[in-house]
């Protein structure tokens, strides 16, 4: 593992999320609690919405384009959707957002 | 021989090391004791309830001198040590040196003073020790005075509960967005405050201290905050954390860190040297909480006799003391992966309970208002316990395993008998209640006597609950469609309750209205927050956290992630200044396409989310503002061209779009609103079809409301016919307030006043004078805050939130 700064946790509005540009295309940085934040991917599945974009609940985001829902500790779309959208290490060291950037080098399992 | 200990800081920790030790083996060494402090042992725990004078000082004293005398020890209090020797084994005193075999460092923590200007004025203190204990309580003393906390953690709620206790006017200034957001989540934040405000505490939170200001005799005056606000005080606690304190230990070469370094067995980097307590540092923790301190006085006294003990660092559990603030939390109930939640509300009583499982072990609980399982969920916490079996049941405690699931009529059953039901007819629970009892026992006979839910209906939820809880398992109620899965109520009892309950805060709604997540979802956060700020406008903030993507970023999502940028062109006019400009913007930003919309407006498709900004800060110095084509909120107000140029034309239509427009822009309601005035019956404009229409007769206006042309085509309903332009205005204003605080979240017009009828909207908006004024009035203070371009505000202060957090392509490619 090694672990890069991508950032302060207030740079990420509560309950919302920001994008981060990687050589594996968008990733988006969600905080869903004070200090609380997850990484996944920002494509939805389904027609590819901006997730990033969509509504932040509990440990979930809903997708803007068509309201699927995704538990961002899993990357699994709940209720009657199936997909799942790629997830990646996150954690905080203080207010400082750290990501795994091994994990953005490597070939993306289709 | 006897070894000789020597023993430096006599606080709660080596008090407790000293019992062990003694316990096991009274003769093992021969003890020697400093304290700087000139007395023995106090539990600095209890320094709270002596500072709220549930306890006197005598009574929290754990060791004094004669204990540790009667023990045989040493005591060299009042007498600080002014260096270790490591290689001669000699502890240099001020009063003379004392050889040892073995040292126990115990110099506990120093508090944090924020190194704000004006720290060191006198009357700016920390909250520590018994001084400081004294200093508040004598502030109780002198009546009218005033206290300001900075700091709303554990330690600085209980100074600021004990001072106000005392009769102190105390305000608590806390940087985080709720108070002890280390022990506690939002929603249990949220009913602490509560309790607090309750017992007249003032707390202010995201409050940023900037300085301390001096009364010209070198005492604190006041503290100013970031914002300017000045806070006048006789006293100012700081309570802000701890520092270990270290300095012996570093000055004697011992590895230290954040603290004094030990090993499992409590030994510093000198094999003969010992620490335990808030000065030190286990695998890079550092201690504030006496749990954790109290196992390490076990393992330092079996090391010290030779014995093997490891210390291991186990979850804590806290508590605050603070007489009718009843909260627990315990474990890690914030950060990580793979982790659900349970969550319990119970607004009757104020409680709120949560749980954070991971698999099938319990590893955090926070709680309010009834803490009595605390100890039994810490146990399974500590235990790391399979709790798989009584999952669904687990939250209801030890008790209840097996019991019975959380009741979705508290939030009626408290409501007080003079809370009001029916605000159309004036009608108060307690009105339910008796005609309940006199016999009327279904909804039919409680709208025959009581007129309740007899107008609007919007409250018959609310009437049929007060019936559940009134008559119990006599009444059979029939199923009504809650919000979400969220929680058991319909939209249109939320907006009731928020209203009778005077909730101001989404944490207020999710509490009060014991909501089952921790802050809603997609479908119920978006009403909440819409209710909140249509029935709040000035108390509460909007959250664009709680918003659809459109309404968050000002602008239409497509289906490819871009946006659609539509200015404001009032009364669909436009100029060609205007027109360039738009033009010049759809170039420079590459918009691939231009259309031209059906209300009368011109929209540019394809914009980059990143854009955004960019394209409004160009159309905002054309003097153009967002079009809200996005918005639940006013969208356009189409005009035909009237009398300045049809020869049909009877009125100035245009004149009277613009001028609705402006009255009516910016404003949030359930769902979009279209305009249209036409000037003469042949309605070019299409008013008919509109939400609000108006159509210029010779004579004057024709107010229609309630029209559609999208799903449904529906014709408009005459509100009424008016003689002046400004009472077409009025009209249409009053009109948008009822809509405002009546319709069900994502009701069109047309949909509601189908539910309320037509002669309902009217009884308010044309009958009663008084009312309409009111609707107006509302509308008014509701515009003072929202009739802004939110373009020009996001282009001020978030610009930067558009861009990419950060872009890894580089260096990750390496």
């Amino acid at each position: 593992m090694s672990w890069i700064d991508i950032g302060h946790i207030d740079e990420v509005p509560l309950r919302g999320a920001r994008l981060l540009k990687t050589p594996m295309g968008c990733i988006a940085v969600f905080r869903t609690g004070e200090t609380e934040a997850f990484a996944a991917s920002n494509t939805c599945p389904h027609k590819g919405g901006p997730l990033s974009e969509g509504i932040v609940h509990g440990q979930s985001v809903t997708c803007p384009l068509h309201n699927w829902v995704f538990d961002l500790n899993t990357g699994e779309a709940q209720g009657a959707d199936d997909g799942r959208i790629k997830t990646y290490p996150l954690r905080l060291e203080g207010q400082r957002m750290l990501l795994d950037s091994s994990t953005l080098t490597a070939r993306s399992a289709a | 021989m006897t070894q000789k200990l020597v023993v430096i800081g006599a606080g709660m920790a080596s008090g407790r090391m000293l019992e062990h030790l003694l316990n096991a083996d009274p003769g093992a060494y021969e003890i020697t004791l400093f304290n700087a402090e000139p007395r023995g042992n106090y539990n600095r725990l209890m320094l709270s309830p002596v500072l709220s004078g549930e306890k006197t000082y005598a009574e929290i004293v754990t060791h004094d001198e004669d204990w540790y005398a009667g023990h045989g020890i040493t005591c060299r209090f009042g007498e600080k040590v002014l260096a270790i020797d490591p290689a001669q084994k000699v502890v240099r005193g001020e009063k003379g040196d004392v050889a040892y075999d073995k040292l126990v460092i115990a110099t506990g923590s120093n508090p944090f003073m924020i190194p704000l200007p004006g720290h060191d004025l006198a009357g700016v203190i920390p909250y520590r020790d018994l001084e400081d204990t004294e200093t508040m309580m004598a502030l109780g003393d002198r009546p009218g005075s005033k206290a300001v906390v900075i700091g709303g953690g554990l330690l600085g709620l209980e100074a600021a509960a004990g001072m106000a206790a005392r009769g102190v006017d105390v305000t608590v200034v806390h940087i985080m967005g709720h108070l002890m957001e280390r022990q506690l989540d939002e929603a249990a934040g949220y009913l602490l405050r509560k309790s607090l405000t309750e017992k007249g505490i003032k707390v202010l939170c995201q409050a940023n201290s900037k300085e301390i200001l001096d009364d010209g005799s070198g005492h604190v005056k006041a503290l100013r905050l970031e914002d300017g606000t000045e806070l006048p005080c006789d006293l100012l606690v700081m309570a802000v954390g701890i520092r270990p304190n270290m300095a012996l230990a570093a000055a004697t070469g011992l590895a230290c860190n954040r603290g004094v370094v030990v090993d499992d067995h409590m030994v510093t980097s000198d094999p003969d040297i010992l620490a335990l307590g808030e000065c030190v540092e286990h695998n890079g923790a550092v201690f504030g909480l006496v749990a954790p301190l109290y196992d390490q006085a076990k393992v330092l006294a079996q090391t010290l006799l030779g014995q093997e003990a490891r210390f291991v660092n186990k979850e804590v559990s806290t508590k605050l003391k603070v007489t009718g603030c009843d909260l627990f939390s315990a474990g890690d109930f914030a950060e990580g992966e793979g982790r659900e939640d349970i969550v319990f509300r119970d607004p009757a009583r104020g409680v709120y309970k949560r749980l954070v499982l991971e698999g099938n072990r319990l590893i955090g609980a926070v709680m309010y208002g009834d803490t009595a399982d605390g100890a039994w969920f810490y146990s399974h916490i500590k235990d790391g316990s399979d709790i798989s079996d009584m999952r669904d049941t687990l939250i209801f405690g030890p008790a209840y395993q097996g019991g019975a699931s959380a009741d979705p009529l508290s939030a009626v059953a408290a409501l007080p008998d003079d809370a009001e039901i029916c605000g159309c007819n004036g009608v108060c629970k307690g009105d339910i209640v008796s005609a309940i009892k006199d016999g009327a026992t279904d909804l039919g006979a409680v709208r025959a006597c009581t007129k309740a839910s007899a107008s609007c209906g919007t409250c018959t939820g609310l009437v049929e609950q007060v019936l559940a809880v009134t008559m119990g398992d006599d009444y059979a109620a029939p199923a009504a469609q809650p919000i979400c899965g969220c929680c058991d109520l319909t939209h249109e009892d939320v907006r009731r309750l928020i209203k009778a309950k005077e909730l101001k805060s989404q944490a207020a709604v999710w509490q009060e209205l014991g909501w089952k997540t921790p802050n809603g979802c997609h479908i119920c956060r978006p009403a909440v927050n819409f209710y909140l700020l249509a029935d709040w406008p000035v108390e509460y903030q909007d959250d664009p956290q709680s918003r659809f993507v459109n309404e968050r970023k000002h602008a239409n999502i497509q289906k490819d992630g871009t946006f659609s940028v539509v200015p404001r062109m009032w009364g669909g006019m436009t100029t060609p200044a205007e027109l360039r400009a738009i033009a010049d913007a759809a170039e420079k930003y590459n918009v691939p396409t231009v259309h031209v919309t059906g209300g009368q407006r011109i929209d540019l498709l394809g914009v980059k989310g990143e854009d955004l900004p960019h394209i409004w800060a160009d159309l905002n110095k054309a003097g153009m503002v967002s079009g809200h084509a996005y918005a639940k909120g006013l969208r356009t107000v189409k005009t035909c061209v009237g009398k300045d140029h049809c020869r049909f034309g009877t009125q100035d239509s245009t004149g009277l779009g613009i001028k609705l427009e402006k009255r009516l822009w910016g404003s949030w309601t359930p769902h979009k609103v279209k305009l249209a005035v036409s000037g003469c019956p042949r309605n070019c404009a299409e008013a008919t079809c509109k939400d609000i229409g108006v159509v210029c007769v010779d004579s004057g206006y024709q107010i229609g409301v309630a029209g559609a042309a999208g799903m449904d085509v529906k014709e408009t309903e005459r509100l009424a016919d008016v003689a002046t332009e400004e009472e077409a205005l009025d009209l249409a204003t009053a009109f948008m307030q009822l809509y405002r605080e009546n319709a069900k979240y994502l009701d069109r017009p047309y949909k509601w006043v189908a539910k309320v009828g037509l002669d309902w909207v009217k009884a308010r908006v044309i009958d009663d004078l008084e009312e309409r004024q009111r609707l107006i009035d509302a509308f008014e203070l509701s515009q003072t805050i929202y009739r802004k371009d939110p373009w020009a505000k996001e282009v001020e202060e978030k610009s930067a939130s558009y861009a990419p957090l950060a872009d890894l392509t580089l260096e990750a490619a390496e």
